[in-house]
């Protein structure tokens, strides 16, 4: 069944644009970013892969420690693994800056 | 033409396929991954939703004049049509019919990657895929609509049926175009009929070169982004004549066999 996560990190920066990478394809999955108003990034994800919350919260908290950016980030996930979430978000980022 | 320099479609994403072939800087999404229309039926069958249910629309000009080019992603749940993405691609061209309609005739490309309609929506795909159709065959009344299968998936089930209607029908060595795919023709023919496992066979049969020879596409080309733009455009200045509407006969199906067996290289 799918799993739904939620999560929220400060934040300090803002982006200027919106961002849309990647694809809900076997081992990868999709990001869509948005600048926000609020003070922080709050993000959530939605996998197909349940009962790794903690690896997501491993590889969100060290994105967000270095780039602390005002965002609403949503993952639809189909199975990426943490290396690729890590290249997508990089991606997002570089999309919005 | 060298193959490193190559641009490869089939390695691009939809949206990217979209955007290479429309004229640079032109492209505009209609109902991006930010409308957020995704299928509302996934999520109860366990499968994760994409924000733009795997199909893009893009308006912007080819050749200078105005254009919509719609792209199934065949990396999402095989391509296939659902009720979102099947709605986007008939609203496309029934938009097409009301630009000619209007005096600013929009040319229509479907870039399409599918295994057909989305198991998970099933009568709701059917549904989309008769709207499709319709549209399709409308438009074709007024202006050329030009198919272009050139991705991993090639184009099965149902939109093969949509892609038949179309005017133009432009196919890559690498793409395949079929009713059934192989895995189907196995399950219900039997191994004998068809070794879903043998890929040569598979390209022999359903491959793009294949259906080119035997009279199925209008035109083959290399899996290069300049190349198929060009095949594109040759075919909204050179519209081919229609086929009629009414049912044609049936060929002989010895002449098909016949037809097949030279295409593979052997006298019948």
């Amino acid at each position: 069944m799918i799993e739904t996560l939620r999560y929220e990190y400060p934040a300090r920066e803002a982006v200027t644009r919106r961002a849309h990478v990647g694809v809900v394809a076997s081992g990868n999955c999709e990001v869509l970013l948005e600048p926000s108003s609020a003070k922080a990034a709050s993000i959530v994800v939605r996998t197909s892969v349940s009962g790794f919350d903690a690896t997501w919260q491993a590889v969100l908290k060290r994105f967000f420690a270095r780039n602390p950016i005002a965002v609403q980030i949503e993952i639809n996930d189909f199975g990426a693994t943490p290396a690729v979430v890590a290249l997508r978000l990089e991606q997002a980022l570089e999309g919005a800056r | 033409m060298s193959l490193l320099l190559a641009e490869s479609f089939a390695e691009r994403g939809a949206r990217e396929r979209a955007q290479s072939l429309l004229d640079a800087q032109s492209a505009r999404e209609l109902i991006g991954p930010f409308a957020r229309l995704s299928s509302p039926y996934l999520a109860a069958q366990g499968v994760v939703a994409q924000s733009d249910d795997g199909t893009v629309v893009m308006r912007g000009t080819l050749g200078g004049e105005r254009a919509c080019v719609v792209a199934t992603d065949g990396r999402f749940l095989g391509g296939s049509i659902g009720e979102i993405g099947g709605a986007k691609i008939a609203g496309a061209l029934e938009l097409a019919r009301r630009d000619f309609e209007r005096g600013t005739p929009t040319r229509m490309v479907l870039a399409l990657d599918t295994g057909g309609i989305r198991l998970q929506e099933a009568n709701l795909g059917i549904l989309a895929v008769t709207e499709i159709c319709d549209a399709i065959v409308a438009l074709r009344m007024l202006m050329p609509v030009v198919a272009v299968i050139a991705g991993r998936v090639g184009v099965y089930g149902g939109l093969s049926l949509s892609t038949a209607l179309c005017s133009s029908i432009i196919v890559s060595e690498g793409a395949r175009v079929g009713l059934n795919g192989p895995d189907v023709v196995e399950t219900e023919s039997g191994i004998e009929e068809m070794d879903s496992s043998d890929r040569p066979l598979i390209w022999r049969v359903t491959g793009g070169r294949m259906r080119f020879e035997a009279g199925f596409a209008s035109e083959l080309v290399p899996d290069d982004v300049q190349a198929i733009r060009a095949a594109v455009e040759h075919a909204f200045t050179h519209p081919r004549p229609l086929p009629p509407l009414e049912p044609p006969e049936f060929p002989d199906p010895r002449l098909e066999r016949d037809a097949f067996l030279r295409a593979m290289g052997i006298e019948p």
